[in-house]
């Protein structure tokens, strides 16, 4: 009893010097935010939802909202996957594992505004990709790769490409954690590679899912970075994305819109929060009986 | 079922081919496009001008790629480095910007992290799922509050106003507290029968066995500071004090050729940084991934 009336005031002592600033940083201005989107643009007169019912109209922000959900919707269940794929692959590769496992984790510390400028000579009107699907038949016709419908392919691949590694190694840490006896007994009473993937890897591995996941969409924001500096700030319709809207309202201080827009954007995460939280404990709850 | 994933498995030799072949091609999607970055880097002007024209944004010709240089040269290197001063001024801008933002972020966050994984007190849970939801929340969510606060304090258009925000970043936070989730409750309780007290045991046996988490988050936050573009172009309005991120993105037309030098030199740091220390950061990564 004594010592955890100690430990308590110890984590107040040890979480003060964080807590401080998150207060300072984030909260108390998030405070000012959520009273600016009640308040018109002088910050002056009180304008109930009125703000509320601007930006849902919005046409910019609903474009924005519908393509960033599209995102991320595309976007991290291939991820996802593929990450797992490669990860079983790697995993079981005897000789030139380290090689593979140090390749696919590069990306990920590869500046997007090195890479965008590889990106260019693949993508380009005049670049590699077109030449090569040229070369395959005369008849295609020269894409736009960066400007035209297929930006929003162009990113997942790149968001795939710099994350994938990073979710490997996360992966091979669940992976390395499974007992090998397990699979021994499994290959005893006759259980095939894929059997002991779907009955002994998968359900070992779910600890390690709900971390990818989240550690994805904490990655996947950042995709502005490569959406800017292939395609500028004013891309095409379909990777015109959050980041772009709260940019361009940046740039003409659209303080009150801006404002409402991040409540409802904290509305929305906090409602995945919990539905997430509600699978992920539902689960565990039922795993208990 | 069982039956019928007998009958697709095929022979040993060739599924490890198959293996082989799959990853083999993956690692290619990597390795060409840095071949042919570190190629091009080398590449005087003309030769640059001649097979890059359309991707450097200049003018319109089919690319030729080439894995290899017709005429190497550390032309663009040397132009980069002893005649571009705006260059070393960008560097030196983000080390300023990236160093004191680490440091802090390990002041900050070791002892919260050691909090959340070693000690009970109530709310904790309601307090760590805050934390994710900080991190989880992507920086334009946040930026209208932050540019209020720098506002206030007087602070915006210098290098403080990407250095304070980021020191109480969560992520690292999240790393390191799954880190030190991992450090065997044993090896703890060894320390206590041996009298150490709480701070004791903290500094002695939970900051060297929650290392490789601590690095790993810190490289984490390195690579992200130093690609940082959102942050700067929000609060930066004096080019004077722009990091090395946003060289590239502005670069000026006659200076295109030293482009893809400028791009080698900029990822030097973190690759150097992660070939370096892989062993940690896989260890770190590892540790964040598997809860006891």
């Amino acid at each position: 009893m004594k010592r955890k009336r100690r430990q308590a005031w110890l984590s107040v002592l040890f979480l003060a010097p964080s807590l401080s600033g998150v207060f300072v940083f984030m909260i108390l201005p998030f405070v000012d935010v959520v009273r600016r989107s009640f308040l018109d643009a002088m910050g002056k007169t009180f304008m109930g939802t009125d703000n509320y019912g601007l930006v849902w109209k919005n046409e910019a922000f609903r474009l924005a909202s519908r393509n960033t959900l599209h995102f991320l919707m595309t976007a991290i269940p291939l991820l996802f996957v593929l990450s797992l794929v490669l990860s079983l692959l790697v995993y079981r590769a005897g000789k030139g594992r380290r090689i593979f496992k140090t390749s696919l984790v590069l990306p990920m510390v590869i500046p997007a505004a090195a890479v965008v400028l590889v990106w260019k000579i693949f993508l380009c009107m005049d670049g590699i990709l077109n030449q090569v699907l040229s070369g395959i038949s005369g008849e295609i016709q020269n894409v736009d790769w960066v400007h035209g419908e297929t930006a929003f392919s162009v990113l997942v691949v790149t968001y795939l490409w710099k994350n994938i590694g990073y979710d490997m190694l996360l992966w091979l840490a669940g992976l390395s954690a499974i007992p090998e006896s397990l699979y021994d007994a499994a290959r005893v009473d006759g259980a095939g590679g894929l059997a002991q993937i779907w009955y002994i890897t998968l359900p070992c591995l779910q600890k390690t899912m709900g971390l990818v996941v989240i550690l994805s969409i904490v990655n996947s924001f950042r995709v502005y970075r490569e959406a800017y500096l292939l395609a500028g700030s004013y891309p095409d319709q379909t990777i015109y994305m959050i980041p772009h809207l709260f940019g361009h309202w940046f740039l003409t201080l659209d303080v009150q819109k801006m404002s409402t827009a991040a409540v409802l954007l904290v509305l929305a995460a906090l409602a995945a929060a919990a539905v997430f939280e509600l699978l992920l404990y539902g689960r565990n709850k039922e795993r208990s009986r | 079922m069982p039956d019928v994933f007998r009958k697709i498995k095929g022979s040993k030799r060739g599924n490890a081919c198959i293996r082989t072949a799959f990853l083999s091609f993956a690692c290619l999607s990597v390795w060409l496009p840095l071949i042919l970055m570190v190629s091009a880097s080398f590449m005087p002007k003309d030769e640059l001008l001649w097979r890059y024209l359309s991707p450097m944004g200049i003018g319109m010709a089919p690319v030729r790629a080439s894995l290899i240089p017709s005429y190497p040269t550390m032309e663009a290197f040397a132009e980069l480095l002893f005649r571009s001063p705006g260059f070393f001024v960008m560097f030196w801008n983000s080390c300023i910007q990236v160093f004191p933002m680490l440091f802090g972020q390990f002041l900050v966050g070791v002892p919260a992290a050691w909090a959340f994984a070693r000690f009970e007190f109530p709310g904790k849970k309601g307090l760590f799922l805050f934390y994710i939801l900080l991190m989880v929340l992507p920086f334009q969510v946040t930026q209208v509050s932050n540019y209020l606060v720098l506002d206030r304090l007087g602070l915006l258009n210098s290098h403080l106003s990407l250095i304070l925000p980021g020191i109480w970043s969560a992520f690292p936070v999240f790393i390191m507290t799954r880190s030190f989730e991992a450090v065997p409750k044993t090896l703890l309780e060894a320390a206590y029968l041996d009298g150490a007290g709480e701070g004791q045991a903290f500094f002695l046996v939970g900051i060297p066995a929650g290392s490789p988490g601590i690095v790993t988050a810190l490289t984490l936050s390195f690579i992200d500071g130093w690609n940082a573009l959102e942050q700067p172009m929000a609060y930066l309005k004096d080019r004077s004090l722009w990091p090395l991120s946003l060289y590239l993105p502005d670069i000026v037309q006659d200076k295109a050729s030293v482009a893809f030098a400028a791009g080698i030199v900029m990822m030097m740091p973190p690759v150097l940084l992660y070939l370096n220390g892989e062993g940690e950061l896989e260890q770190g990564v590892a540790a964040s991934g598997v809860k006891e």
